[in-house]
């Protein structure tokens, strides 16, 4: 059988005195992207934030690619971190910085020549479709825009997971869907790892049933039919810091419980 | 209102998170990378950014000193060594200080607004899922930058006290330049610039390892900026004045 990609057993987090995550455990496979929903303080933002390393479980343990990282430190993090891309909740670019050395930060640490840079740069912003923002600075752009240039941030790594941290919140419908479509796209064309995080059911629900086709030179969407059905995103529910289902978009939404019925209504 | 740590355990994690980072910050300067871009821009910011408010305030309390000490110089007829009182008061104890003091409000606020805001939005996140280590470049950028610029202010400080001395001994008290010039160059003595130099290097890592420290845990979004801020700036002001004496004591009994 094949090793999760990502996995977390019995993650206890507490703020305070209130657990935040109560004994979570989940696995991510390669090429898999796990959605997880909730409502407001949840816990959803805390499993990326746990991932990632910003911050420590209390108790339980923490494994990307196999490697238990829950006692590592900042500097033994660097090398997980390289492996894995984040887009925050608020974009959180570097607003003293240009979309430029935003998106090429990460290059920039790594001293990576400044040609290669460039053409990186470029290709990433390329991908969100803001090449010509190249040369401005965070506030002007658009809320979607800053989302789309986070995005590319987080890919200039080329990293094999990638973290949402619900990227289409406040946005409008039609940003939403082109958002959610860059992240069809790295799912079934370029078979990156995903976790999304979301209270959007709309937007959970586009990617559940949504897939991405290359046809040579143009990416076209598709809905799952009778014939064709999306195996690889799968849903993961919080209440009050436990998992109260997890499963395929099929079964969450003929799920009998009163409080996902509520949720989805 | 500004909340000040009140229990003793809470006063004694203050200090401890504040040793902690000061001890990471001189640990991290010795490591790659170095971010000199970040270090000259901070010298910018705290040096050039400065040089006129601390320009004004020696000018003008040197100015004042000079007045205020006239009086009683008279009364013992000494009134000659008022260029001697001024550069001794000055360099000693004025200069360090009130320069401190005045980078503290100024490059203190800034510091702890700039890392707050950064926190609050999730740059400081942000920069570390991107493999950056925040205290190699926020912090220590900004500690080289007021230990090293901290001095220099106070020279331009002390030189423009001294200055605004001699504009008040010439044309209010009628002391000629070459006497008030005379005195103040023939009462400092080595020790004296020695000392004026130390402390102003000590208050300055503290002014940036306060505001730092007082920007990277703030909470509560944008009011919680401001309440760090405002701490940064009344931490800094009060360990100014307390290292002051310890720092003076410390001098005058090697110095002897």
């Amino acid at each position: 059988m094949t090793e999760p990609i990502l996995e977390m057993k019995n993650v206890v987090k507490y703020y305070g005195d209130t657990a935040v995550l109560n004994g979570i455990s989940f696995s991510v496979f390669r090429g898999e992207t796990k959605i997880i929903i909730g409502a407001s303080g949840s816990g959803k933002s805390t499993i990326l934030k746990l991932i990632m390393g910003l911050d420590k479980p209390d108790a339980g343990r923490i494994f990307v690619e196999g490697e238990d990282i829950t006692k590592f430190n900042e500097r033994q993090l660097v090398s997980v971190r390289q492996k894995i891309g984040m887009v925050f909740q608020e974009s959180a670019l570097f607003d003293s910085l240009p979309v430029r050395e935003n998106v090429a930060y990460r290059l920039y640490e790594l001293g990576v020549d400044e040609d290669e840079i460039d053409a990186k740069v470029r290709q990433s912003l390329g991908f969100v479709g803001l090449e010509e923002a190249i040369d401005k600075m965070p506030a002007e752009l658009s809320g979607g825009m800053k989302r789309r240039v986070a995005l590319a941030r987080a890919l200039i790594g080329e990293p094999e997971i990638m973290l949402y941290d619900e990227p289409t919140a406040g946005l409008d419908p039609v940003t939403s869907k082109k958002i959610n479509e860059l992240i069809i796209t790295l799912r079934d064309i370029k078979s990156v790892t995903g976790v999304f995080v979301t209270h959007r059911m709309r937007d959970a629900f586009t990617l559940a049933t949504e897939y991405a086709t290359n046809g040579g030179r143009q990416i076209s969407f598709h809905t799952e039919d009778n014939f064709l059905c999306i195996a690889n995103t799968r849903f993961l529910m919080l209440r009050d810091g436990a998992i109260i289902f997890e499963g395929p978009d099929e079964v969450l939404r003929r799920s009998k419980d009163e409080y996902i019925k509520r949720f989805l209504a | 209102m500004t909340k000040m740590p009140v229990s003793p355990k809470a006063a004694v994690k203050e200090v401890q998170d504040v040793s902690s980072l000061a001890a990471k910050a001189f640990a991290s300067m010795f490591r790659r990378p170095f971010y000199v871009r970040d270090i000259l821009t901070q010298m910018d910011i705290v040096g050039v950014g400065s040089l006129t408010v601390v320009m004004l305030t020696g000018f003008f309390t040197g100015a004042v000193l000079t007045l205020q000490s006239s009086k009683t110089l008279t009364t013992f007829g000494a009134v000659a060594f008022t260029g001697q009182l001024v550069a001794v008061s000055l360099v000693r104890e004025l200069g360090p200080v009130l320069t401190s003091l005045m980078i503290a409000g100024r490059v203190g606020s800034g510091i702890a607004s700039e890392l707050g805001s950064m926190l609050v939005t999730e740059q400081i996140n942000a920069m570390r899922a991107l493999g950056t280590d925040p205290i190699k470049k926020l912090v220590v950028p900004r500690l080289l930058a007021t230990t090293s610029m901290l001095p220099v202010a106070t020279v331009m400080a002390d030189a423009m006290g001294i200055i605004g001395g001699l504009f008040t001994s010439v044309f209010v008290l009628r002391i000629s330049a070459n006497l008030y010039l005379a005195r103040a160059w023939n009462g400092l003595s080595y020790m004296d610039l020695f000392g004026g130099l130390l402390k102003p290097i000590v208050f300055g890592a503290t002014v940036a390892i306060v505001s730092c420290h007082c920007g990277l845990r703030t909470y509560g979004g944008t009011q919680g900026v401001g309440r760090s801020t405002t701490q940064a700036v009344v931490v800094s002001s009060i360990l100014i004045i307390i290292f002051n004496l310890f720092l003076t004591r410390l001098i005058l009994v090697y110095t002897r």
